[in-house]
Order: C-alpha cells, then sequence, then structure tokens
C-alpha cells in the first residue's frame, strides 16, 4: 500500500476518537476491531502464508485474557505488569500444543485444533481458579500517568498501538529469511528441507507466533471488559477469527485488518437486525457467517485485500537490484577426491524393491550421469542420498561421513544441492525470493531478529548472493517476477540457481534439460561445464541422451532398480546390457 | 464402584457408542466419496432429534421449513449453474429433484403431524424431512468446491455448520425437547434394567451396519460411489457421474444423522446446538480409523462412548474435556505413521 495512503489512515486513527460528535459506541467498535485483528494477524502468518489452519485461537486469548484476570484481582498486579506473564504463559501453551499438534499432516491439523479448542473452553468453564462459569469480575483497567483508562477512548490507544506493532512486526517477519521458510512451507516443505529448512521447528515458530498475537489479544480484551468468562473463548469464536482472516485475505497482514473489520461491523449489524427480523434473541449472525465463509471460499478465496490493493493505483519503480558482500564460499574438495560413495544401497517399498543393491562412486570435479529407463529407481536414489528417503540396507557416504538415514537438513548442511523432477518452487513468491530460500543455511539471523529488523545486514547479503545466482543462470530479466509466470523450463533453471545458492559441494540435478528448448539446453551445458570448471561436481539424472553423452565424465546406467554398465560415456553407449534395456533385446 | 454402577456405565457407554457409530460410518462415507470433512454431521442429528419431538406434540416440526430453504437454495445455485442452456427438459428435471420431494414431504408432515401417529411412524416421517438436505447441502456448499483441497472443503464444512446451527436457533427456537421413546417395554438382566430404547439402539446400529454392507457389496450403485471413493477421476472415466455420487453419499450420512437424532431424542434433551459435540465424537472414531476404515471406526466409537461413560462417572465436569483429549494422541499415532503427506495447496 502506498505510503501516503498509510499515512493518512494513521492520522485519521489518532484523531478520530477524540472529534467532537463521534459516539463512544463507534470507539468501541473499533476496539474490537482492533482485538480481532490481532488474532487474524496470527492467522495471515499460520493460515494464510504458512498453510495451517486453525479453529483454536480463540482459547489462546483465553489463556491472555484469564492470566492477566488472575494475577490483577487475585494478587494485586499492575495490569501492565501481567502482560510478560500473559505472553509466556500463552506461549508455553502454545508449545505444548503446538509440539502435539504441529506433526500433524493435511486436515489433521484443524481438526485437532478443534479437538484441543473445546477442550481449554470447557477446561476455562471448570476451572476454580477461574471462578468456574462465573468467571472472573472487577478487573482493574490500565492505568497510565495517573489516569484509569476506564474509558473506551483511553484503550483505543492501547489498543490500536499494538495491532500497528503487530502489523509491523508481522510484515518484517515475513520479509525475512524466516519468512521465506514460513512460506516454503506449503506445497509440503519438501523443498525447505531441501535446503536446510528444519520445518517442524518453523511451524513451531509460526504457531507460537499466531498464540502470542491472540494472546495479548486477550489481555487487552480483560482489561477493556473488566472481566472475563470462559464464552468468548470458545470454537465459534475462534471459526470468527478465520472468516475474518479469509474475508480480509488470509495472505495479506492489510487483510486481517480490513476481515476483523467488516466481520465486526457486520456482526454487530446483524444482532441488531436479525433479532428484530426473526422476532426473538439469539446468535443469529451465525448463519450469515457461515453462508459468507463457503460463498468467499468458492468465489474469492484470495479475500477482499488483493481486490482493494488493484484499485489504488501504484507506481511502478524498478526495484533496486540487491548489493552487498559476498557470502563467505565454502571450501571446495580437490578434483579426484571420492566425494560420494554410494555401498550396496537397497530401497524396498513394501515388496517393490525400488533401488536393488546399487554402488557407485561420484568424485571430486567430475560430472557424473545417472541415467535409465522410466521407473528405474533414478530419483529414489536422489532422495536416498539427500534424505528424503532412508535406505533399507547399504550405506551412503558424503567425504568419508554417513548421510544415509539422516535428515534433509543435515544433508543440506553438508554442501548437497538439489532440484527436484518434479519442480518445487512457489508460484506466488518472486524468483528472487525462490532462489534466495537456497542460501538459507548461511544466514543465522532468526525470528526476533526479523520481527525487530536487526537482520538487514545479513539480508541483503542473501538476496544479494540469490541475485548473483540468477544472473549466473542467466535470468536474471525474470528475477523480480512471481515464479509462477515463468516456463517450466526456466523453472528448471531457477531450481539449479536455487540450488547454487546453498554454495554446494555436490549438485544433483534432476532432468534440468526437460522442457528446454535447443538453444537453452546448449547454454545450459556450457553452464554445467563451466560450474564443474570452478570447482563443482555434479550428478545428474537426464534422459536427453546426446545432452548426457557430451557432457558427463562417467555413468551409471541403472533399470529395474539395479545398476546394469557404468563408465565412460562412450563404453557405456556401446554396452549390449544397456542397449537392451533401452531397446529390448537385440535391435 | 459395585457391579451394578459397571454394568450400567457399561450399558451407557456401548449405547452411546452405537450412535458414534453410526454418524462414524456416515463421516467415513462421506470423507472417502467426496472427501469432505462433514462437520455439519451433529446438525442432521440435532435436525432429527427436534423433529420426532415436535411431531410428538401433533406441531408441524421448523425442519419443513429448513427443508424448503435447502431446496431453494440448492435449485436457485443449480439454476444459476446452467443459466445458459436451460431447457425444458432440464427444468423439468430440477423439478424432480428439487421441488417434487420437499413439496411432497412438506405436504405430508403438514397433513401426518397432527394425528400423532405414533412413535415408529413420526421416527420414520422425521428421517424423510431431514435426509433430502444432505444432497442440497452437497449441491450449494460443496459441488462448486470439489476440486479444492481437503482443508478448504474443511473449512466450508465448518462454515455449513455455523449456519446450519444458526438456522435450527431460527426453526427451533433456544428451548431443548425431548421426545416419547419409540419403544416403551424394557426388561431386566439380572440387576441392570435394560430399555428398549436401548435395544432399538442396537438393532438400529446393527441392521445399518449390514445394510451398508450389502449396499457396497451387492449393488451397482455402491460399487459406483466405492469408485468415486478411490478415484475420482477414474470413476469418473468410466462413466461414474461424481457429483451424483457426492449427493448420495451426502443422502446417506443425513439419514444417517437423522436416525441417529430420532434414536437419542427420547433419551437426553436436545438443544438446537447439541449436534456438534455428539457429531464430533464421531469425529474421534471416524479419525482413529484414518477416516478410511468402518470396522476400526466402529470399534473405536464403541470404545469412545466408554470412555465417555465412565468420565461421567468418575469425573462429570471434565467429561468433554477428557473426551476430546483423547483425540491427540491419536492424531499424533495417525500423522507418525502416515506414509505419505498430500501436498496442502
Amino acid at each position: 500500500m502506498p505510503r501516503p495512503i498509510l499515512l493518512v489512515l494513521v492520522v485519521v486513527g489518532a484523531v478520530f476518537p477524540l472529534l467532537p460528535g463521534v459516539p463512544v459506541f463507534w470507539v468501541t467498535l473499533l476496539n474490537n476491531i482492533g482485538l480481532g485483528a490481532l488474532v487474524a494477524l496470527g492467522l495471515v502468518v499460520l493460515t494464510g502464508v504458512g498453510g495451517l489452519t486453525s479453529f483454536g485461537q480463540a482459547a489462546f486469548c483465553g489463556f491472555g485474557a484469564f492470566t492477566t484476570a488472575v494475577l490483577t484481582t487475585r494478587y494485586g498486579w499492575s495490569p501492565w505488569a501481567t502482560l510478560p506473564v500473559a505472553v509466556a504463559i500463552t506461549g508455553a501453551a502454545a508449545l505444548v500444543l503446538g509440539l502435539l499438534t504441529m506433526r500433524l499432516s493435511g486436515h489433521y491439523l484443524p481438526l485437532g485444533t478443534i479437538a484441543w479448542g473445546l477442550s481449554l473452553y470447557f477446561m476455562f468453564g471448570e476451572l476454580e481458579l477461574f471462578h468456574r462459569h462465573d468467571g472472573i469480575t472487577a478487573i482493574p483497567p490500565f492505568h497510565v500517568a495517573g489516569y484509569d483508562l476506564y474509558d473506551s477512548r483511553g484503550i483505543y490507544y492501547v489498543i490500536w498501538a499494538c495491532v500497528v506493532l503487530a502489523a509491523l512486526a508481522t510484515r518484517n517477519l515475513l520479509d525475512s529469511r524466516t519468512g521465506r521458510a514460513i512460506r516454503a512451507l506449503r506445497g509440503g516443505g519438501m523443498a525447505a528441507a531441501a535446503f536446510g529448512v528444519s520445518t517442524m521447528r518453523v511451524k513451531l515458530v509460526v504457531f507460537v507466533y499466531a498464540a502470542l498475537l491472540a494472546g495479548i489479544s486477550g489481555w487487552l480484551y480483560a482489561h477493556m471488559q473488566r472481566a472475563v468468562n470462559q464464552s468468548p473463548f470458545g470454537i465459534n469464536a475462534g471459526i470468527e477469527y478465520l472468516l475474518m482472516a479469509v474475508l480480509g485475505g488470509a495472505g495479506y497482514v492489510g487483510g486481517a485488518i480490513l476481515g476483523s473489520g467488516l466481520v465486526t461491523l457486520l456482526k454487530d449489524q446483524l444482532q441488531r437486525i436479525l433479532p428484530q427480523l426473526f422476532g426473538s434473541r439469539g446468535n443469529y449472525e451465525t448463519i450469515v457467517f457461515g453462508a459468507l465463509l463457503i460463498v468467499l471460499l468458492q468465489t474469492a478465496r484470495e479475500g477482499l485485500w488483493p481486490r482493494l490493493v488493484a484499485l489504488v493505483p501504484e507506481r511502478r519503480h524498478q526495484p533496486r537490484l540487491p548489493q552487498a558482500e559476498p557470502l563467505p564460499a565454502r571450501a571446495r574438495p580437490p578434483a579426484g577426491e571420492p566425494l560420494l560413495s554410494l555401498q550396496s544401497v537397497r530401497k524396498a517399498f513394501g515388496g517393490l524393491i525400488a533401488v536393488n543393491d546399487v554402488s557407485f562412486n561420484v568424485r571430486a570435479g567430475e560430472i557424473v550421469g545417472l541415467i535409465g529407463p522410466n521407473g528405474a529407481g533414478k530419483s529414489t536414489i536422489f532422495n536416498l542420498v539427500t534424505g528424503v528417503l532412508w535406505p533399507t540396507s547399504g550405506e551412503i557416504k558424503f567425504r568419508g561421513e554417513r548421510v544415509s538415514g539422516r535428515s534433509s537438513q543435515f544433508v543440506a548442511r553438508r554442501g548437497i544441492g538439489r532440484t527436484f523432477q518434479h519442480v518445487n518452487v512457489l508460484p506466488n513468491m518472486s524468483v528472487l525470493e525462490n532462489v534466495a530460500l537456497g542460501a538459507h543455511l548461511r544466514g543465522r539471523k532468526g525470528t526476533f531478529s526479523s520481527v525487530v529488523r536487526a537482520d538487514r545486514d545479513e539480508e541483503a547479503r542473501l538476496l544479494a548472493e540469490a541475485a548473483r545466482q540468477i544472473e549466473r543462470m542467466g535470468l536474471a530479466r525474470h528475477m523480480h517476477r512471481a515464479a509462477g509466470s515463468l516456463s517450466l523450463g526456466q523453472l528448471r533453471i531457477v531450481e539449479i540457481a536455487r540450488a547454487l545458492c546453498l554454495d554446494p559441494v555436490l549438485l544433483l540435478l534432476d532432468e534440468p534439460a526437460a522442457g528446454l528448448r535447443h538453444m537453452e539446453k546448449r547454454e545450459l551445458a556450457q553452464t554445467l561445464v563451466r560450474l564443474k570448471n570452478e570447482g563443482l561436481t555434479i550428478l545428474l539424472v537426464e534422459h536427453d541422451m546426446s545432452f548426457v553423452m557430451q557432457l558427463t565424465d562417467h555413468l551409471v546406467v541403472v533399470d529395474f532398480g539395479t545398476k546394469i554398465a557404468e563408465g565412460r560415456p562412450a563404453d557405456v553407449r556401446t554396452d549390449p546390457a544397456v542397449i537392451e534395456a533401452y531397446l529390448g533385446g537385440v535391435a | 464402584m459395585d457391579a451394578t454402577i459397571l454394568l450400567f456405565l457399561l450399558q451407557d457407554g456401548v449405547t452411546n457408542g452405537a450412535i458414534y457409530a453410526l454418524l462414524a460410518l456416515a463421516l467415513v462415507l462421506v470423507f472417502a466419496v467426496t472427501r469432505v470433512i462433514l462437520v455439519p454431521q451433529g446438525e442432521f442429528v440435532t435436525y432429527g432429534a427436534l423433529t420426532l419431538a415436535m411431531l410428538d406434540l401433533g406441531k408441524v416440526p421448523g425442519t419443513a421449513g429448513l427443508l424448503i430453504v435447502f431446496a431453494a437454495l440448492a435449485l436457485a445455485v443449480e439454476v444459476w449453474a446452467n443459466r445458459r442452456r436451460l431447457s425444458l427438459k432440464l427444468s423439468g428435471r430440477l423439478a424432480l429433484f428439487y421441488v417434487l420431494p420437499p413439496l411432497v414431504i412438506v405436504v405430508l408432515a403438514g397433513w401426518l403431524a397432527p394425528m400423532r401417529l405414533g412413535p415408529v411412524p413420526q421416527a420414520l416421517l422425521a428421517i424423510a424431512i431431514v435426509s433430502p438436505m444432505g444432497p442440497y447441502l452437497y449441491r450449494i456448499a460443496f459441488q462448486p468446491l470439489s476440486e479444492a483441497s481437503v482443508l478448504v472443503l474443511l473449512i466450508a464444512a465448518v462454515g455449513a455448520h455455523f449456519s446450519m446451527t444458526g438456522l435450527c436457533l431460527l426453526f427451533f427456537g433456544p428451548e431443548g425437547l425431548r421426545a416419547q421413546p419409540l419403544i416403551t417395554t424394557g426388561f431386566t438382566a439380572g440387576p441392570l434394567p435394560v430399555s428398549g430404547q436401548s435395544i432399538a439402539i442396537y438393532l438400529a446400529a446393527l441392521g445399518l451396519m449390514l445394510a451398508l454392507y450389502l449396499f457396497f457389496g451387492r449393488t451397482i450403485l455402491g460399487k459406483a460411489l466405492r469408485a468415486t471413493a478411490v478415484n475420482r477421476l477414474g470413476a469418473r472415466l468410466v462413466g461414474v457421474r461424481t457429483a451424483l455420487s457426492g449427493q448420495l453419499a451426502f443422502l446417506i450420512a443425513a439419514a444417517i444423522g437423522a436416525l441417529s437424532g430420532v434414536l437419542i431424542a427420547p433419551v437426553t434433551t436436545v438443544f438446537y446446538d447439541s449436534g456438534f459435540l455428539i457429531g464430533l465424537k464421531g469425529f474421534v472414531a471416524a479419525i482413529v480409523g484414518g477416516l478410511v476404515s468402518y470396522p476400526v471406526a466402529v470399534a473405536a466409537a464403541v470404545g469412545v462412548g466408554l470412555v465417555e461413560a465412565f468420565a461421567s462417572f468418575w469425573a462429570s465436569s471434565f467429561k468433554e474435556i477428557i473426551v476430546f483429549m483423547l483425540i491427540i494422541p491419536v492424531l499424533l499415532v495417525r500423522s507418525l505413521t502416515a506414509t505419505h503427506t498430500e501436498d496442502e495447496e
């Protein structure tokens, strides 16, 4: 969103409650919007960007609210002093629940959040400490410079200061090394893991982050309402928060605020109109909310924010090419040193033996081709080397160290970069950011540094490295385009650039030339030779024989999971077993 | 705890478990065929129960009005989707699917309700009123999303649950209702009184399982549903109309939900929002079976019923907390043993 508009919004927001004639009720509504926006901001990171859905966020509001309620009423703490404790308790609860449920894949995760969301809701109503269903009353208001903030106008500034800070923090978080890792969770997280992102850890981080924002919202709520009981912390509230995120646009910081605003205003109107219409009291707004959720999913899954932003003409400014000091590079092993060795590696999927006791070596400075008919087990071998799969038996060593049976992150850290047979990039992210994911392990700054922007130097160096690799692969023109707009062949090159960002010792390329035109193939071959001359070792799977024959120093041929030949390309070409495998008998 | 209490709790647990088993079967069926995690299954239970209770009082139940709402919305969606090619023939077919059934059922309900025909005919009428809402719901909410991810379908299902609960409040009001038992006679087995209603529940559960078994094993329609469950595209290529499969799965699910509601209406007081928790317990069971295995789901459902019965004896106020926390270790084991994680987009 353009700066001037943002500035106007902030100024209007700051003076609005002070304007003569603005009813208190409006300010109260804005307060509620702010409280909802905090929770929805968490959902933007968790659901919209990270792809993890939670219906249980209201329970975390409960942790924040009850913590401060108990501490202020029972022990006489100041409301401000309870914030660290409320944050700590919410965070601890989220950590425990996250450890239990973040491993859940796909749709099991949101079902899990419904389960613990309900459990916690019932728990809030049963604990003696929280005065059971009656709840805790007479919670003191915030106290600023000798004034008690009883009034909606007073607490308005506290709430919206929190919202603005949270929005900034969230924007910073998403625009960082950690943010790239969070976005890479979508689409299964396999690419993220291949570049050293611990997906479990990142999931926990976003889960706790979202919970903390909800906890802060609950803490504010307790001092605004000055009474808490279990009722606002149930599953229905959790569903409403999700509706806010989906309505506003779950992938956008502005969407959270927009969504909270629309849902809160709509709820207020519906609660006024519907009971009159139907002649009795009740939560009829759920009828409209549920229908709204379904209609949104059917017609505008991205939410309203992107449509709103499209209305504002944005000045196209050419993004500057990131310039920064290069990152330190890894020492390359001398040519000829044994780099990768597979010893009788076997992988069985149930009764199917996909890789059958395959052994071969890759020496530093070589380009080795792994070829074989479709279904021969080539990609399985790649997955075994990179820790995606673990061998049933046998051993894989990299520079003398066992890497089989280790995690993808471990393998990546040792300097093995890879590309995927089925291109695995994030279509909505720019080429630059996709490639920068490859440099993940070369940065150290974590979540907190990103939130407070203490990561800018490092981030510039990571992006500069990504830009350097993109230029090296000849895609500089497309650097700032969304990756989804590139052709399949170009995306394969993007994947190679991403793998190069890891500063690898060994590069595993899974069908790099598939989908490339003739000229592009020639350029790719030249680039690979140049990389080899710079000391990089390459193991590649490829179907284009002329490409493989002229490029590789050494060939390994597999068929039905078994190695049938190995040697110099010229020798392999005349090997009877190879001819049989490819052409089926004597041709 | 003495033997009588133990037996009593066991009976209670198995009775509730049988209901959860019915729901779990429906959830597994719907998920397999449509990939929808049918959160609003519980609302069909509520609808069935409250409909029966109203019929007991000799009143036309609110679900008659609801059925018209559902049918009208579904018809609107269908007409909108076919707005470019509305022919006379198509209009006739739409009328046959979306106008005729609700009309007949509502007229029937209005005519029969004041007669107070007795528990069993009223139960059948209740099921007849509620069941068509299943396919209409599918047409309105899920068929337009049939290519979306499981996650999107789940969020839509939660939306449907939200709306349907609100509609229930609108049509039935906030008061809880309880129906007359279907069977009033009972007997005592040793020290334990066994109510006729429990027997009815067991018989209905077993009968339904048998019926489903025969349906899926022996009929071409059942096999078409199974084919859709295994591979949607493949089923389409061999001529199974997957949208129809979806509607059929929802019809069965709504009927099972309504049947469960009819069975529990005499046992507990049902409020407009009671179904959600009942349905979720069916979920816990269905998830134990990984949303694919019918026998495991049934066994787990009885387990859930037993846990609930004993939890309500020992720590009654923490009953729900215990039952729902139970799902977490189950989910954890599920996801740790899952060999393949599907992409989430």
